[in-house]
């Protein structure tokens, strides 16, 4: 087996560039907010055109929205670049899991409709769904047992 | 047992062919090569069947250059960094020429030499071709994430070349002449990180120099040129560094890195540079080999250093284990 060698590893630590924190994070600040700030003026014009929808039924067609935009971006190879430049601002709104489906469905279409696209499709979003299910399982039982689900 | 192979007044260097992809083509020594590509799909419906066409123009080209028939070559040994060399074992159905295929990752080219020199030497073959391909679009989505995914790179990754280079070696003396080569040891100082293939590979590059010296006899100044495979500007700080420690100076030698060579680095936001089983060589046979029939470098080092990562053994918390193999070229 072979043992790390651990002044070497420290070398690595002190030589090597490392990432800038404060400019990813500005960065990471102003595309996110960007692509907030879109949906809440979405979600306002929304609201002044559909005045018969209920708030919920809004926000439902706002989320559609932009990940149909999302979908659309992707294809056109414009959303990689806005991620590159954002970061995990690009990555934690609804727009990242648009974009974590779309991306590797067209990369493995070219395998075939089945065993390409469809079984590729939620390689890096898979999981997000898992963790997601999962933590709300475990929710749901807690608020069963703790605040009486009756 | 000697690591270093001598080939004494046997093997030369014929003919060199290089094809590259467009983001190379902008780098700084994009005059150098062959042929540079404006479409990198090649006409061809994937990225895995254009990294083959592009491995089966430029042996043709090769062949083209050196006047020579399909039935003139002895044997191809390719390689690339697709799983069971796809590309190269595709490449391979257009030419009716006996092959080999190889896989040291990012060093294949320079495993591939030492065979076809060491054939040669012993007088079983006469012409062999050897040549190594890579495309960033395939490595990028067989070892990373598909294209159009928005994900940010770290500042220690590396930028797999798109591009070919094929050597043609023989016996007939030329102007180039293969002098001695090093065959590496698998090297791993523990390095985890996918992204830091520099400081995974820096290591094995280090020992096999070291060992070539050693069992050669020389200083590193013995060389006009040191060029190691794709460290990239991180490694091979790191090389020289603890080159220090075991007492090798590159001081008076020009030391450099294939994959630094081939782009502008800032410009260009490669990270630390190319890498990919096609940078050492496309780099070889366009700049190295025309800068030393210049006559600008007399003695060269080539030392094509690689990752030997595979997908399985990353996602099971294993280190990466470095390879790089030395060959020694001489301008007659």
């Amino acid at each position: 087996m072979n043992e790390p060698n651990k002044e070497y590893l420290k070398l690595i630590k002190e030589k090597m560039p490392k990432t800038k924190h404060f400019s990813t994070i500005v960065r990471a600040f102003i595309i996110g907010g960007l692509i907030c700030c879109i949906g809440e003026a979405l979600n306002d014009i929304y609201g002044l055109i559909f005045k018969t929808l209920s708030e919920d039924e809004i926000k439902s067609i706002v989320t559609i929205t932009i990940i149909l935009i999302t979908a659309i971006l992707t294809s056109f190879g414009i959303y990689d670049k806005i991620g590159n430049f954002g970061g995990a601002g690009s990555i934690i709104p609804i727009t990242g899991f648009a974009n974590a489906v779309v991306s590797p469905a067209i990369e493995h279409k070219k395998e075939g409709i089945i065993l390409g696209l469809c079984s590729n499709m939620f390689k890096i979003a898979g999981p997000i769904i898992v963790v997601g299910i999962t933590s709300s399982i475990c929710v749901g039982i807690f608020v069963l047992f703790f605040k009486g689900a009756f | 047992m000697s690591q270093t192979k001598f080939f004494q007044n046997s093997v030369f260097i014929q003919e060199t062919a290089s094809i590259v992809g467009p983001k190379e083509a902008d780098g700084p020594i994009s005059g150098y090569f062959d042929r540079k590509l404006e479409d990198d799909l090649l006409g061809q419906k994937t990225y895995e069947l254009a990294e083959s066409k592009l491995h089966a123009l430029t042996i043709r080209l090769l062949l083209n250059k050196a006047k020579l028939n399909e039935k003139d070559i002895d044997l191809c040994i390719g390689g690339d960094l697709t799983d069971e060399i796809y590309c190269s074992n595709f490449a391979m159905r257009d030419f009716d020429i006996p092959f080999l295929g190889m896989y040291s990752a990012c060093a294949t080219f320079g495993a591939t030499l030492i065979s076809a020199a060491l054939y040669i030497y012993s007088g079983q073959m006469n012409k062999v071709v050897c040549s190594t391909t890579s495309h960033f679009s395939s490595a990028e989505r067989q070892y990373r994430f598909p294209l159009e995914f928005g994900n940010q790179r770290t500042p220690l990754a590396q930028w797999t070349v798109t591009g070919c280079g094929a050597s043609l070696l023989n016996n007939k003396e030329g102007h180039i002449k293969l002098e001695s080569a090093t065959i590496g040891k698998i090297v791993d100082f523990g390095v985890s990180d996918v992204n830091n293939m520099g400081a995974a590979m820096a290591p094995a590059a280090m020992k096999t120099i070291l060992s070539h010296l050693e069992e050669t006899s020389r200083d590193a100044d013995y060389y006009d040129l040191i060029a190691t495979g794709d460290l990239g500007d991180g490694g091979l700080q790191l090389l020289k560094e603890i080159a220090k420690d075991e007492g090798i100076r590159f001081d008076k030698t020009n030391c450099t890195d294939c994959g630094i060579l081939i782009f502008n680095r800032e410009a260009q936001k490669v990270g630390q540079g190319g890498s990919g089983a096609g940078c050492s060589s496309a780099v070889f046979n366009g700049y190295i080999y025309n800068k030393m029939i210049e006559r600008q470098y007399r003695n060269v080092l080539l030392v094509p250093t690689g990752a030997l990562i595979s997908k399985t053994s990353s996602l099971q918390g294993q280190t990466i284990p470095g390879i790089a193999h030395a060959i020694s070229f001489e301008r007659i």
